[in-house]
């Protein structure tokens, strides 16, 4: 009985600190879904290009950590203000469907040339501590996922100061809610579009470091972007703790799913969980747990 | 009457409507047909005949994601999806009760159909961003139901190998036979296309597309209309399916992932949204562009990357160029390479007069 109490203790650790992580990506979704109302089907994608750009940056000979995670934030950080510029700007206000099949083409870009430019191998990006798991009772966890998990939640540590306290994040907040009158108390609205592209690329250099160095740094970090609707639609698309609970459900689940039924129909439940839960969500409550209930049904 | 009118002179709705617009467009599919019947299977090269294979099936294919996505609005990143459906359906019923393939190609559709008005049932309560995602999540439960139940993907590899198909005794198993079987179908989709978008149903499609609010006040039936979309969208997928699977002789899950759901995809956007021609004409684009890139490549490419490399390269650069022209058509042109198509016929319509 302790053995199994041991097991399901160990998923759910495990689920944790792999949710942990995904919010982490969802988080960039989230902010760039909240300030501009577009949606970006290129998460993934971001996360891999910081990804292909950290692995190359340290595949350098004797170049230090914290210059390549430095470069890599500067990199993402001019990506998110120049994409702004050059695809979404034009599509300003035209339907939805437009911007999501304009970040679907922005996906299929850097998941095509990405390979292109950096090499098709797969990379390592090793960080500086160690793989000697942490054993914490029954369960243990690989040192990356816990320092994943850390980096999430001192990201949204960051982000709710940045939102509550910051003049930057109050201005957001006032573009998120209502444009017009956002720009008629003198805020630049085109700017806050930008900034919130750039605070996204920010985040998916973070999530590409950790992913990439859980995963290794290949066109298939791309896929870990697949991850994130099921994260966003439970939390709530413009809810940045629905981010943070959503990605905690998602990845218990998965994590449970993988223990519990990988063993009867022969593996891979982890990669399906997630949509069938996300799919009744947006059966029952499609803004999600803590979103607005702005859905038009028609 | 071999000319064109010199602006719009129709006067009634009937006329505006009509399958062929002008005495002209009898002699133009008349010449097409002579084409397409006659000299090309006659002329052409073996090589040349499997890529219009390759078009014909896309064409179906296009047709049915421009029903859905650009004629009732609703978009949908699981076309692939509805494909494999059809193409793993067929293969089961040809394989194991060796049924020939005009009770399996309208089979493989009607499951299609099935699968895609479940997959669209969530269009009756949200829409756009939220319609995109749960149709993704369709796409991503069907591939891996296949690829995990052995009793539809015919276990090892998730492939069925199936025979070519037969009419008569004759089995069409070179390209120049598969050329005709195609084309007969590529021809009945484009025919059923224009028939559908000129009927009442056609035009209460585009009417939920344009103010579904709008739409249901006059007394259209909005969720019947959107389910019949996605009903008749995945037909087409289906059937589209099936011609791969006949064609390739084989049904496999890889022909049918998410990134062909994104070529789907680019041929109706680079093609022109809501647009028959605009279907036809991005099929062959996205057919063509990767062999022309794979030539590029071959001829010039050879002086940066080794022949390793290669194979990586051209599929990249595919994938790269499908995704920048998507970009570049929605910011520049949103009504495709139809709307380019339209703006050079009118100018030389009034040739040489501008206006």
């Amino acid at each position: 009985m302790s053995e199994d109490l041991g097991f399901l203790f160990a998923l759910l650790l495990n689920g944790v600190s792999i949710g942990l992580m995904y919010s982490l990506i969802a988080l960039g979704f989230v902010l760039v879904y909240k300030a501009t109302d577009a949606i970006n089907f290129a998460q993934g994608e971001f996360v891999m290009l910081a990804g292909l750009i950290v692995a190359m940056m340290l595949s350098f000979e004797g170049m230090p950590l914290a210059v390549a995670v430095i470069v890599t934030l500067a990199v993402m950080i001019g990506f998110g203000f120049g994409l702004e510029r050059v695809v979404l700007r034009p599509l300003l206000g035209r339907p939805v469907v437009a911007v999501i099949m304009a970040t679907i083409g922005l996906a299929a870009v850097l998941r095509g040339l990405g390979p292109v430019i950096f090499g098709s191998e797969t990379r390592a990006v090793s960080l500086p501590i160690g793989d000697e798991p942490i054993v914490l009772g029954p369960a243990s966890l690989p040192p990356i996922q816990v320092a994943g998990a850390v980096v999430a939640i001192a990201f949204f540590l960051a982000f709710s100061w940045f939102f509550k306290k910051s003049r930057m994040g109050v201005a957001m907040r006032a573009v998120a809610d209502n444009q017009q009158v956002a720009q008629a108390m003198g805020i630049n609205v085109e700017r806050y579009f930008a900034l919130a592209w750039a605070m996204a690329g920010v985040v998916s250099a973070l999530g590409g470091i950790v992913w990439g160095s859980m995963l290794g740094v290949d066109v298939h970090l791309a896929l870990v972007g697949l991850k994130v609707f099921p994260v966003v639609i439970l939390g709530g698309l413009d809810s940045i703790g629905g981010a943070l609970v959503g990605g905690l459900i998602i990845g218990i689940v998965e994590s449970l799913a993988a223990g519990y039924l990988d063993p009867y129909v022969g593996g891979g439940t982890k990669d399906f969980a997630p949509y069938v839960l996300m799919i009744l969500v947006l059966m029952i409550r499609p803004y999600g747990i803590f979103g607005k209930r702005k859905i038009e049904r028609v | 009457m071999f000319h064109r009118e010199s602006g719009v002179f129709k006067t009634t709705y009937r006329a505006d409507m009509a399958l062929y617009p002008l005495p002209i467009a009898k002699w133009t599919v008349g010449v097409l047909a002579l084409i397409f019947i006659v000299i090309v299977p006659l002329t052409v090269h073996e090589y040349y005949l499997s890529i219009l294979n390759l078009i014909f099936i896309a064409i179906v294919g296009a047709l049915g994601l421009n029903i859905l996505v650009g004629y009732t609005g609703q978009i949908s990143i699981g076309h692939a999806a509805f494909m494999s459906v059809g193409a793993y359906t067929a293969a089961n019923l040809a394989v194991r009760l060796g049924l020939p393939f005009w009770i399996t190609l309208p089979a493989g559709g009607m499951m299609a159909a099935v699968i895609g008005v479940i997959v669209g049932m969530p269009s009756l309560r949200i829409k756009g961003l939220y319609l995109a995602i749960a149709t993704l999540a369709g796409q991503l439960i069907i591939e891996w139901t296949i690829n995990h139940v052995p009793a539809i993907s015919g276990g090892a590899q998730a492939s069925i190998q199936v025979e070519r198909p037969s009419l008569f005794g004759v089995s069409f198993n070179t390209q120049g036979h598969l050329y005709f079987f195609l084309l007969f179908f590529a021809v009945l989709a484009i025919v059923a296309t224009l028939n559908l978008v000129r009927s009442r149903i056609g035009r209460a499609f585009v009417a939920v597309r344009d103010q579904d609010i709008a739409a249901e006040i006059i007394g259209i039936d909005i969720y019947r209309y959107k389910l019949m979309a996605f009903a008749i969208s995945s037909f087409y997928a289906g059937v589209c399916g099936v011609l791969y699977t006949y064609y390739f002789g084989i049904a496999n899950y890889e022909q049918f992932q998410l990134i062909v759901s994104i070529d789907y995809l680019a041929m109706i956007i680079i093609g022109g949204l809501g647009s028959v021609l605009g279907s036809i004409l991005g099929a062959v684009f996205v057919t063509l562009l990767p062999i022309v890139i794979r030539i590029l490549m071959e001829n010039i490419g050879s002086l940066f990357f080794t022949g390793a490399e290669m194979a990586n390269v051209i599929s990249g650069l595919r994938l790269g160029v499908f995704g920048g022209l998507i970009i570049f058509f929605l910011i520049v042109e949103p009504e495709g390479l139809n709307r380019l198509w339209r703006n050079i016929r009118s100018y030389f319509r009034v040739w040489p007069f501008s206006y």
